[in-house]
């Protein structure tokens, strides 16, 4: 994985196999995909796929490129270089028991998570934040023991200017 | 008016102008063969649906069209896979129809059932599943508009076998509009205007042309522009034919691997490159980093993802080829001729001289055994260069190329990017059907011809009179070159000495066979299979270890050549 990162928003025809058509574009010619996020937008008929994907200026370049020129592409926007508000969900399961509860609870606190279920011995966190925040919710964690992990991976908006 | 959509299928290509279609009949299309007979479009059966395929190709680089073929679900769909990969890496416009098992057991590993639209999602342009009978018309509608529009290439329609023969209104729908697909006809004015300055100043120049030009219809305005300004002109495979291969000022041969000493060098030498219709393929540039490092270079593409693909461009036009050389020669008609196209004395000079040290040549006269190259000119002088020429691939492909000089644009049909063997004979068949007239000749190997030798039933079905000369080394040539000069001579499976005797084989097939082994059998040969009627095998036992030459070593600098 070298190179930079890049965040590309890509608007698509909501049809089937659309997303294959763009996985199989990234496994065919030996592109990255870092994250891939999908969901319509408020066009029905139009989806919105976030792509975080890495690699140095000439290929994403080509990967732009080769995008646009899918039939059912109908954008491809690079948030990279823009203002943009870029957000991840997690939903972390983390080990509770008697002695951390009180830390858990404390970091949850500081990071501004909701605890969205609870066990004798767990809790599960939701949390939606940028990777930085994100990694570093994790490495507190981390010594409390994380039992499971599901991340929706990334999605992201321009900031409008005022 | 309500049609089942095996009718609206026909009725549709009806109206695109489709007169010709390549298939083979099976479960999933039947219906479609049973609506045929109500409709004017000829059907040509061929005896693998390879065949189908490569005809309709072969169809449409000779005819400049769409080709269509249609074939059935599963095996007959798959066997389709090689030509439309042949097709996609040559941009060539084709629309391919396969029978689809009922959507009801889509899914259900039904007999007969594959899932083409996956299979063919990389090697297509773009592909469909047609789930609802009310879209067929559309689909089939913008399956020709992409096929045919911006950088061309084969779309396939899947169709299952309920849509087929359920009933819906057809509409007659005129025109398309896709929101999500625009194509760039007009390149950028500015743009234009740098390469005008770039052609004024360049002591050095040359215009690399390719298949762009020949598929956008670009070889006038190409010819114009080069004779105008003087510059001298190379092509890659695809662009043979795009300017007069006969043309001894500045016509200077092939680029690449094959290619002309002097075309090598001068490219390499050159200040100022002008890049027409070209994908810079690793087997034109060689080692990258020392292409044409004294260049500026220009290029022009329809596709700006051949743009800084391959090799690093100065000043990139996206546009057609053709629209792109007409609005070029429009701003030179504004230019002092002078200035525009001197006389370039010592550039000229220059390649004469690299010409005159390393021409391409080959000595017949003192062998006693048939030289290929010596076959293909003879070819040449007997069909006066008017023939189609298809070729399979290797080494009879490189000789045809170097040695058969293509005045006009499509008639060398060629599977440039994919390098397919088995092209070449149902190519032939595809353009013969084009051109019933004219004189096509598929150039082979004795290796390629027997990957589908099978369709010389089709041709002696449909009486088309197609002529194959198989250059006989009894080796797989190309690979034996390599063999010979990169690996110590390990012929390892490259012996063809156990092959059918081809003169029977035509005869076995209800065509006509001739075999030429020695040199003064060459013409003689060539005349009488050119003169018979009907598909002709003409066999010529050629000098087994002839390489060709000049060759550049893959992955080196292409002025590093062997030169024999």
């Amino acid at each position: 994985m070298n190179g930079d990162k890049s965040i590309l928003s890509i608007l698509v025809d909501n049809e089937p196999g659309v997303l294959s058509r763009i996985t199989g574009l990234f496994s065919g010619r030996g592109y990255n995909i870092e994250s891939l996020s999908v969901a319509e937008t408020m066009e029905p008929g139009i989806s919105r796929i976030t792509m975080i994907t890495r690699g140095d200026k000439h290929i994403v370049e080509q990967i732009k490129k080769q995008l646009n020129k899918l039939i059912n592409v109908i954008k491809v926007l690079d948030f990279t270089d823009q203002r943009h508000v870029l957000r991840e969900l997690a939903l972390i399961k983390v080990h509770a028991r008697a002695e951390s509860r009180a830390e858990v609870l404390r970091i949850v606190d500081i990071f501004r998570c909701k605890i969205v279920d609870s066990g004798p011995d767990h809790y599960t966190l939701e949390v939606a934040a940028d990777e930085d925040k994100l990694s570093a919710l994790l490495n507190m964690l981390q010594p409390m023991g994380i039992k499971e992990i599901a991340r929706t991976g990334s999605i992201a908006l321009v900031r409008e200017m005022h | 008016m309500e049609l089942t959509g095996a009718q609206i299928l026909w009725q549709s290509l009806k109206d695109e102008g489709v007169d010709t279609v390549f298939g083979y009949p099976g479960g999933a299309v039947i219906d479609f063969y049973d609506a045929l007979v109500q409709y004017d479009i000829n059907h040509i059966l061929v005896r693998h649906e390879q065949g189908a395929v490569h005809a309709a190709d072969g169809f449409a680089r000779a005819s400049g069209k769409v080709g269509v073929c249609m074939v059935t679900s599963g095996p007959g769909a798959t066997n389709t896979v090689t030509g439309i990969a042949t097709a996609y890496m040559d941009s060539i416009p084709m629309v391919v129809i396969t029978g689809q098992v009922p959507t009801s057991l889509i899914g259900n590993d039904a007999f007969q059932e594959v899932d083409i639209v996956g299979i063919t999602r990389p090697c297509t342009k773009h592909n469909y599943l047609v789930k609802d009978i009310t879209k067929l018309e559309r689909i089939i509608k913008e399956a020709f508009y992409i096929a045919r529009s911006g950088r061309p290439g084969p779309v396939l329609i899947d169709i299952p076998k309920d849509v087929t023969n359920s009933r819906t209104l057809y509409q007659a729908i005129q025109g398309v509009h896709m929101e999500s697909y625009n194509p760039t006809y007009h390149p950028n004015t500015k743009q234009l205007a740098k390469v005008v300055n770039l052609i004024k100043e360049a002591k050095k120049p040359i215009i690399f042309t390719g298949g762009g030009v020949v598929l956008s219809k670009g070889s006038e305005a190409l010819t114009k522009l080069a004779q105008r300004t003087n510059i001298p002109v190379t092509g890659s495979l695809m662009g043979l034919g795009s300017y007069p291969g006969t043309d001894e000022k500045l016509w200077l041969g092939m680029l690449g691997m094959h290619g002309t000493y002097r075309a090598n060098m001068a490219i390499s030498d050159a200040d100022l490159i002008l890049a027409i219709g070209v994908r810079f393929d690793d087997r034109v540039t060689g080692k990258t980093d020392e292409f044409a490092s004294k260049a500026t270079i220009v290029h022009v593409d329809i596709d700006p993802t051949s743009i800084h693909k391959n090799v690093t461009v100065d000043v990139p036009v996206v546009g057609d080829c053709r629209l792109t050389l007409e609005a070029l020669n429009q701003l030179l008609d504004d230019e002092d001729p002078a200035v525009i196209g001197p006389e370039r004395t010592e550039w000229l000079a220059q390649i004469k001289k690299w010409k005159d040290t390393n021409p391409l040549g080959y000595n017949q006269k003192d062998c006693e055994t048939i030289k290929p190259q010596y076959v293909i000119e003879k070819l040449f002088e007997l069909t006066k260069g008017d023939a189609i020429i298809s070729t399979e691939v290797g080494q009879n492909q490189m000789w045809a190329a170097q040695y058969y000089h293509f005045a006009k644009p499509n008639q060398w049909l060629t599977s440039g990017g994919l390098g397919t063997m088995g092209y070449g004979f149902p190519a032939a068949i595809g353009a013969q059907m084009a051109f019933p007239d004219k004189v096509v000749v598929d150039v082979a190997g004795d290796g390629s011809i027997q990957m589908n030798i099978q369709e010389m039933a089709t041709a002696v079905q449909n009486k088309l009179p197609v002529k194959i000369v198989i250059l006989n080394n009894q080796y797989l040539g190309m690979v034996r070159q390599w063999q010979e000069l990169f690996y110590k001579k390990n012929y390892s499976q490259t012996d063809m000495t156990h092959a059918p005797d081809f003169v029977k084989l035509a005869e076995a097939y209800g065509a006509a066979g001739f075999r030429a082994t020695k040199p003064d059998e060459v013409e003689e040969v060539l005349k009488k299979g050119l003169a018979t009627p009907g598909p002709v095998i003409m066999e010529f036992m050629v000098s087994r270890e002839e390489c060709v030459y000049p060759m550049v070593p893959a992955g080196a600098p292409i002025t590093n050549m062997l030169l024999v």
